[in-house]
């Protein structure tokens, strides 16, 4: 029986909702906690210049509204949020949704790169003495190198041969999202055991063969758990090719900016929309590995 | 008539080099299988029995001596689908239905699509299961799993059939059944079978000849005819023959293990 067949009641007695519910309400209270806490100072500040005294109630809804706060109280974050979103038009320059797309466009085309790039790597380590002597450790090595260090070469190399827009900050995100592709095919593709590859030698199979009907179909596991640590990566990359750039759209942008203006309401609300991203593109992987391993029999 | 020999080991040695030193597999191994012969191979764990069989199949390479599958090197054999090799385990690929895995190897063999339907629910029949192509290996029991592992070795008319102690990880029941079945399997076939075991009752049952083996190293220490009639109930193993037969493999173990202590 599937968990959404099962229904609330008795799925709040299973001890599926209230331990869910517990943590985000904990989460919660600390954030606003969190947030007395960080802006008292600017709000004692305050009334200290202006000389009055301020009530442990008016000190704590002060913080709460403040208009530049070290920390956003969470109502504040939700309500630009909906600000930005349902209440600004689609194509006006404040519509997060429209920078949302800016970064996903950007994460969805690096996400494709580093996908192919990761699983062309594999499948060539896998098969080639020379390449998995001579490929893999520069695969590690690459991740050793700070990405904030070698995007901002990166746009610059691109822009001086004339490659701007979406393609700099696509590669910027191949390059953090091929990495764990490479490293779960690789080991996927050598998952099968020593019986199962013996078997293929008994029929004869040629290289190609054990590759499409054994390595393959045995690699799916592995690649979807990659591609799930690869999209959440891919976004990051995506929104780190926005800061250096000074690009005026995407999620890294409003995060860039509101950190110039002091705009901390929206660099949080931008934080979560990334938040929401990731999390959706992670689901969206796992909806299809659900669906993919299911046609392959999964029971 | 003569009967036709089907493989030939001539002082056959096998040197494995590991970290440990050398380790003989194999040493001046001497055997002929004849043409529906049905030979097992019976033996304690690293008398090279599992080994001997793999170099048939060319899943190992003799360090001397010769051997010859169906006139030809286990190579060429192979490549010529002389026989079909039965794993320990199944083996089946868990993403693949019943159907689909025993057409596996039709596929990569290149029969074409009208062939390899009737090959599939021919040997489908022959261990029983028709019915069940459409199932996955999981939702099949162990013996049900083992049986259509023969059957996937069946599919392209071998007419050597190398069996890995195929039925050793199945419980009691159901490896009587499956002798039964194998016999009955072997005499409408007319197939020659290598067959590694480690049970005795079971090597007794099945075979025309035993093959006695003992480790340390790796060599055969007798060959026993069996005196039994190719016509084999179950009961057969509570005759006298069998009995003596049986009687004669274990003193042949035990010679060949004592002469390690």
């Amino acid at each position: 029986m599937s968990d959404a067949a099962v229904p609330l009641r008795s799925r709040i007695w299973a001890g599926q909702v209230i331990p869910v519910v517990v943590v985000v309400a904990a989460i919660i209270a600390i954030w606003y906690a969190g947030a007395v806490w960080l802006n008292a100072p600017w709000a004692l500040d305050q009334a200290g210049r202006d000389e009055v005294e301020l009530s442990a109630t008016e000190l704590v809804a002060d913080t709460w509204s403040q208009e530049r706060p070290v920390l956003p109280a969470p109502h504040q974050v939700v309500q630009d949020l909906w600000k930005s979103t349902i209440g600004t038009r689609i194509t006006s320059k404040r519509s997060l949704f429209r920078h949302a797309w800016i970064t996903l466009s950007a994460t969805l085309a690096g996400f494709a790169l580093g996908s192919g790039l990761g699983i062309l790597l594999a499948v060539g380590i896998v098969h080639d003495r020379t390449m998995n002597a001579s490929v893999m450790p520069w695969v590690i090595a690459s991740q050793t190198i700070p990405i904030l260090a070698i995007a901002p070469m990166i746009i610059v190399v691109l822009n001086s041969i004339g490659i701007s827009g979406l393609l700099p900050k696509a590669i910027i995100s191949m390059y953090l999202s091929f990495f764990p592709v490479v490293v779960g095919m690789v080991k996927g593709l050598r998952s099968p055991n020593k019986m199962l590859l013996d078997q293929m030698h008994t029929w004869n199979a040629s290289r190609s063969q054990t590759f499409w009907r054994l390595r393959l179909p045995s690699a799916v596991p592995y690649l979807f758990t990659s591609l799930k640590i690869g999209v959440a990566a891919s976004l990051v990359g995506a929104i780190i090719g926005e800061l250096p750039t000074g690009a005026v759209a995407g999620l890294g942008a409003r995060m860039l900016s509101g950190s110039y203006y002091g705009q901390t309401v929206q660099i949080w609300s931008a934080l979560v929309m990334a938040a929401i991203l990731a999390a959706a593109l992670v689901a969206l992987v796992g909806v299809a590995e659900r669906a993919t391993l299911r046609v392959m029999g999964g029971r | 008539m003569t009967p036709k020999p089907v493989i030939e080991a001539r002082d056959l040695s096998l040197t494995f080099q590991t970290n440990d030193g050398p380790v003989h597999a194999l040493s001046h191994v001497d055997l002929t299988i004849n043409q529906g012969d049905f030979v097992s191979f019976i033996g304690p764990s690293g008398c090279g029995k599992t080994t001997f069989l793999r170099v048939m199949a060319d899943l190992e390479q003799p360090t001397d001596g010769s051997i010859t599958v169906n006139g030809m090197s286990p190579a060429e054999a192979r490549k010529a689908r002389a026989y079909g090799y039965v794993f320990q385990a199944a083996g089946l690929f868990q993403w693949r239905t019943i159907d689909k895995n025993i057409r596996l190897p039709l596929e990569i063999m290149g029969y074409s699509k009208s062939e390899q339907d009737a090959r599939v629910a021919r040997v489908l029949e022959m261990v029983e299961l028709a019915g069940f192509e459409n199932k996955y290996p999981w939702q099949l029991s162990g013996g049900m799993q083992q049986r259509a592992s023969i059957a996937r070795a069946l599919g392209f008319d071998a007419d050597i059939l190398l069996m890995d102690e195929p039925f050793g990880a199945l419980d009691e029941i159901v490896r009587d059944k499956l002798n039964e079945q194998l016999l009955e399997l072997w005499s409408r076939t007319g197939k020659t079978i290598g067959f590694v075991t480690h049970s005795i009752p079971e090597a007794v049952y099945l075979s025309t000849r035993i093959v006695v083996m003992s480790p340390r190293p790796g060599r055969v220490t007798d060959v026993i005819e069996s005196t039994l009639p190719k016509e084999r109930p179950l009961h057969i193993r509570e005759s006298a023959d069998f009995l003596e037969i049986a009687a004669r493999v274990r003193v042949g173990l035990r010679a060949g293990t004592l002469e390690d202590v």
